[in-house]
């Protein structure tokens, strides 16, 4: 264990926790282990354990109700378990860092409904989200860099917005805004990204281009994807894990997974 | 106590009160006519002496200014008919140049006096009640034989009650020792605020008796028990008028906030409207059956609703509803709204306040404790804002409209889809809304002044009401006036009635930056708007 | 650098201020004090566009800064009485009249400007740090917020027409004799806080606008129109909102303390809430969010106010009640929206 991550530890998630103290020597970057969540008698989570790879680009998919937002809930650190563990990395226990330390420790979550500034143009949308030193003083007195503008631009390019720099974040079509919000999850640079279903409402151009752009990120991100469109999900699978009714009820890669008598009875019934 | 002697003289005369003779004393109404100061005084004592309550009217018009002499005789001039002084009765063609006595203010003090000792044995209790009260607030210990006297004679028990306080205060201050002590532990029998000052003053009389001093303070704990009971329930009973109020007051602001989100600056003066409603009801059966002027209010209530309800409604349809998501500008413009009818009524009904009376059913008090009274328009409005309570409640559970309601509150989207015609539901729930605010200003109309800045004095509290209590649910609303009139009435007491609106302000600045949502909030019901 | 206003941006700027240094000298008292008054409501309102216009907290109690810094300079101003007051005494003539022997203890040091000075910026400063940590903490935002800094300047309202409080009760401070040793009501005196005002107006505009238009500015805007997006991206939306509530409050308390030596008296009803709430619609006619707007809006509504009052004092109420509510509903954007509208339309 680094140095680093013993200190994390021993501060027991208290403090802030950088993200440069995440270790993923055994190389898993998201571990949940029998988290059971329930909301007033109804159990949301039954013993749901899940490990994400470094690097790996996860789909989840489940009928309504099957717990895939509360789990999500809880990794973000929304909603505590009421048993089990959730660890990021070996070492930093998700159940005892606020909802901000969590973001800070570098797990990135993108909503359903795209939520972005639609007052700002798409740079200065970016320009917010970058990391950066976000107190009161240091933004008073912040000048962008070269480097900073440079990395506004890059990332323009990386979600397809370099030509819509200066429009009013308002103004774009759904899937602009979508791959805005990406982008601004991926200026603050996070290890773990969650994407709550990024292609609903989305064209099927979009969806092909968003299917390119995952592809593209996962590697240097580690993706856990929520979708209900089975088109999508099989463009960028490896592996699929199916939640129902609060615990997983088959893992693999796609094929197998949409071979699976259970699966079938349960949810995809083609 | 001025004028000391003159009183002492009169006293002294009282005293010896014989029975009513056939006729007043010629001689000392001619002396009260035309004598200078001192023989006036000792005319009255005359009088007295004499005991005959003819002379009551002759000492009243003295003090009044109505006695007149011409030539050698004296009269009583009462509203239009001259009466001869001596025998009371009516002249037919009285002298035209009549000269009046004067009086000063050591006359008077000594026909105070003098008054109060005649009517001490008058035949009717009213008469005695009243006397018995004036010689309680202090008269001159000279006099004291004759209350005792009157005291032996008298069997109601209140005027009874007061005769003793009267009697005991002279003792403590003319007795011997004994006497004193005899007269303190009567006191500390007693359930009368006054005998509370009196026991405490010779408590702390620093050179006195140390045994007459601990003899006080022990009769003045007794009373002090006594009557802190009606002290304590004459508490509870302000906090719980003060929270029928702010129910009142404020139920319909949790109505349209509840429902809508406006925030109604305009409120103040939708109860406002329904107290000028009520006082043109009143003046309109004033000026057309003024013999049932007493069920004036029973037209009142409907009215005062169904206008306050019209107006409320209007602003819904011409106003609020454009604003409809805009909370912040909701506020603005009904604030806009409250100044414009402020202005209205300031200009048809004028800027200064305006009578009503309550009605006799409604007035004076019922006397619960020696020192409580419960004033019957306060009683009659706690059990007018229940029965609204009750009737809001029934409205709200049992009707269509109140099954509209709930449904838009809890979740407007979904109601629509189903069909509910959220538009009119919204001005129905405003016009409710507003018509309680109308009751709200038909209560208070019996309860103090009305005028046109009558609303903004009950905005604040409204709001807080609503604030502290949560939305969405009637019992927040009654939790949170009841709790707020109580808390407003106590700290009142401990500390003033600025002080304890203060307070509670702060207290709900605080309370919410704990629990925005209020006391009962609809789960899920955020706080922003 | 970055560039606050175009060309023809300080173009204006510059006529403004020329004018406004030459004015005095052809105006009469009444007038150069009416539009020093008039400033010092439109430093006010530049002041709560900065929070409502550009980080959408409408605080309805703002009238209650302005009022705090406006005793604090009254403190002043009352000790430079001297004894030339109605009993000749130390004492202020309310403090006589009460039968106090001493200075209650927030009058300590009161004689000296700079002392006040402090504590026109401190005391309003203090207050809303307090109040706008414990507000933003809890997330009380929207109308809740509004309703309850309305009764935040009730309470204080309250509390100072208490003779007990030390403020002078309902009549508050008045009859100012001297100011730094100048007289008060000399004609030089009331150039000289005309200038100051229109410089502290100046001022106040320039430092609003380099903030909005800084990355502070674009994080305020941000906090308004999706505050947990803002959270969420790792802005610690509590600090940014207690740090431009408690400087708007600051500027509130240094308006205050220009208004009162101009208009001569300071009492508690500055601090009721009807005065707060005409502060919001100054900058609603004005414009939220333009800064220039609000100040337009405090000119044109308290130069209404002051033609109304003297011409038709009845029809007051209805114009200024007329003004909310067409305001609210037919000019979202204010007068500033509406020109700027018109001038695209043109182009």
């Amino acid at each position: 264990m680094s140095i680093s991550a013993a200190v994390a530890s021993e501060s027991g998630g208290l403090g802030r926790v950088a993200s440069g103290e995440l270790d993923t020597t055994h190389g898993a970057v998201l571990y949940l282990e029998d988290i059971s969540v329930s909301f007033d008698g109804f159990k949301a989570l039954n013993r749901l354990s899940l490990s994400i790879d470094v690097g790996e680009l996860r789909c989840v998919i489940g009928p309504n109700g099957a717990g895939k937002t509360t789990m999500m809930d809880v990794i973000t650190g929304k909603t505590r378990p009421d048993e089990g563990s959730a660890f990021f990395g070996q070492t930093i226990d998700l159940a005892k860092l606020t909802e901000a330390e969590i973001a800070h420790a570098g797990i990135g979550r993108k909503f359903q409904k795209p939520t972005i500034f639609e007052n700002h143009s798409a740079f200065e949308n970016l320009e917010l989200a970058m990391k950066a030193d976000k107190r009161v003083r240091t933004t008073l007195f912040a000048r962008l860099s070269g480097a900073d503008r440079d990395r506004i631009a890059e990332m323009l390019r990386t979600i397809r917005l370099a030509d819509a720099a200066d429009r009013t974040a308002g103004l774009l079509s759904h899937g602009q805004k979508q791959w805005l919000e990406i982008g601004m999850l991926l200026m603050q640079e996070p290890r773990l990204l969650l994407l709550d279903e990024p292609v609903a409402g989305m064209s099927d151009e979009e969806t092909e281009r968003t299917a390119e752009l995952f592809l593209s990120l996962a590697g240097r991100h580690s993706l856990v994807v929520v979708e209900h469109d089975m088109a999508f999900i099989a463009k960028i699978a490896r592996k699929v894990t199916v939640l129902h009714e609060g615990s997983v009820l088959a893992e693999g890669p796609m094929a197998q997974v949409q071979a699976d008598p259970r699966v079938i009875e349960v949810y995809l019934g083609r | 106590m001025a004028w000391r002697w003159e009183r002492a003289a009169i006293a002294a005369l009282l005293v010896c009160v014989a029975a009513p003779a056939a006729a007043i004393d010629k001689d000392a109404v001619a002396k009260l006519g035309f004598g200078d100061s001192d023989e006036k005084i000792a005319a009255m004592g005359a009088l007295v002496k004499e005991g005959d309550p003819r002379a009551i009217e002759v000492l009243k018009a003295l003090a009044d200014g109505n006695l007149q002499t011409a030539g050698e005789r004296v009269f009583i001039q009462r509203d239009d008919d001259v009466l001869d002084a001596v025998t009371g009765e009516k002249v037919e063609s009285p002298p035209e140049d009549r000269d009046d006595v004067v009086a000063n203010n050591r006359i008077r003090a000594a026909v105070g006096d003098a008054l109060a000792g005649l009517r001490i044995l008058s035949p009717e209790r009213a008469k005695r009640l009243a006397a018995a009260k004036e010689l309680t607030g202090g008269a001159d210990p000279a006099m004291l034989p004759l209350l005792q006297r009157a005291l032996a004679a008298e069997k109601d028990p209140e005027i009874r009650s007061l005769l003793e306080v009267a009697t005991a205060a002279m003792e403590l201050k003319t007795g011997d020792k004994a006497q004193r002590l005899a007269a303190i532990r009567r006191l500390g029998a007693s359930t009368s605020p006054a005998s509370r000052t009196m026991l405490a003053a010779a408590a702390n009389a620093p050179d006195a008796d140390p045994e007459v001093r601990a003899e006080a303070t022990k009769s003045l704990a007794a009373v002090e028990g006594r009557l802190a009971w009606g002290e304590r329930l004459g508490l509870a009973f302000a906090g719980v008028s003060l929270g029928s109020i702010l129910l009142l007051a404020a139920l319909g602001l949790a109505i349209t906030y509840g429902l809508m989100g406006v925030i109604n600056m305009a409120h103040g003066e939708l109860i406002m409207i329904g107290a000028y409603t009520t006082y043109v009801v009143q003046n309109l059966f004033r000026a057309w059956a003024p013999g049932a002027f007493d069920w004036y209010v029973l037209a009142a209530v409907p009215a005062s609703f169904a206008v306050s309800a019209a107006v409320g409604m209007l602003l819904e349809r011409l106003v609020i509803r454009w604003l409809y998501g805009r909370p912040l500008e909701t506020l603005l413009a009904t604030w806009g709204i409250s100044l414009v009818l402020i202005q209205t009524v300031r200009t048809i009904f004028g800027a200064q306040n305006v009578q009503v009376e309550n009605p006799a059913f409604m007035s004076g008090g019922v006397q619960a404790l020696s020192n409580l009274v419960l004033p019957w328009n306060r009683i009659v409005i706690i059990f007018f804002a229940a029965a609204v309570l009750v009737a809001m409640g029934l409205l709200l559970s049992r009707t269509r409209l109140g099954l509209f309601v709930r449904g838009v509150t809890q979740n407007r989207a979904m109601a629509s889809c189903v069909g509910v015609p959220t538009a009119r539901v919204d001005t129905y729930a405003f016009g409710l809304g507003s018509g309680i605010a109308g009751l709200a200003g038909c209560a208070l109309s019996q309860l103090g002044n009305v005028g046109p800045d009558l609303g903004q004095g009950y905005i604040v509290d409204s709001f807080m009401v609503v604030v502290f209590g949560g939305v969405g649910q009637l019992a927040g609303t009654v939790y949170a006036a009841l709790t707020l009139g109580f808390a407003n009435k106590l700290l009142e007491d401990w500390s003033g009635a600025v002080i304890a609106k203060i307070a509670v302000l702060v207290f709900i600045i605080i309370f919410i930056q704990r629990r925005p949502q209020g006391m009962f909030a609809l789960k899920g019901r955020a706080v922003e708007a | 650098m970055r560039r606050l206003y175009g060309p023809a941006g300080w173009s204006a700027i510059g006529a403004a201020v020329l004018v406004m240094a030459i004015l005095p000298h052809f105006l009469s008292s009444y007038w150069v004090t009416l539009i020093g008054k008039i400033m010092c409501y439109a430093i006010v309102a530049v002041a709560l566009d900065l929070i409502w216009g550009y980080c959408g907290i409408l605080s309805l109690g703002h009238g209650l800064f302005f009022a705090l810094g406006g005793y604090a300079m009254g403190m002043y101003l009352m000790r430079q009485i001297g004894r030339e007051g109605q009993y000749q005494s130390d004492l202020p003539d309310f403090m006589v009249f009460l039968d106090w022997k001493s200075f209650p203890w927030q009058w300590w040091n009161s004689d000296h400007f700079g002392w006040c000075a402090l504590l026109v910026v401190v005391v309003p400063g203090l207050l809303a740090f307090a109040f706008g940590y414990l507000a933003f903490r809890s997330r009380v935002k929207g109308v809740y917020f509004s309703i309850i800094t309305q009764a935040l300047t009730f309470a204080a309202m309250l509390l100072f027409f208490r003779n007990a409080t030390g403020f002078g009760g309902n009549n508050g401070f008045t009859d100012f004799k001297r100011i730094l040793g100048f007289t008060v009501t000399s004609p030089e005196t009331r150039a000289a806080l005309f200038m100051v005002t229109g410089a502290t107006l100046l001022g106040t505009l320039l430092l609003a606008r380099w903030i909005v238009t800084s990355k502070l500015g674009r994080v305020l805007t941000a906090i308004r129109d999706a505050e947990s997006r803002a959270s969420f991206c790792g802005y610690n939306t509590v600090h940014y909102k207690v740090a431009v509530f408690t400087l708007s409050a600051v500027i509130c308390g240094i308006a205050g303390a220009l208004y009162v030596p101009q208009v001569g008296i300071i009492n508690p009803s500055e601090m009721s809430p009807a005065n707060s709430i005409e502060i919001a619609i100054w900058v609603a006619v004005g414009g939220r969010g333009t800064l220039i707007g609000p100040i337009l809006g405090a000119g044109v509504v308290n130069g209404a106010k002051s033609f109304f009052t003297q011409a038709f004092p009845e029809y007051w109420l209805y114009f200024l009640g007329a003004i909310f509510i067409l305001a609210t509903l037919f000019l979202p954007q204010g007068i500033a929206g509406l020109a700027q509208k018109l001038g695209r339309g043109r182009a």
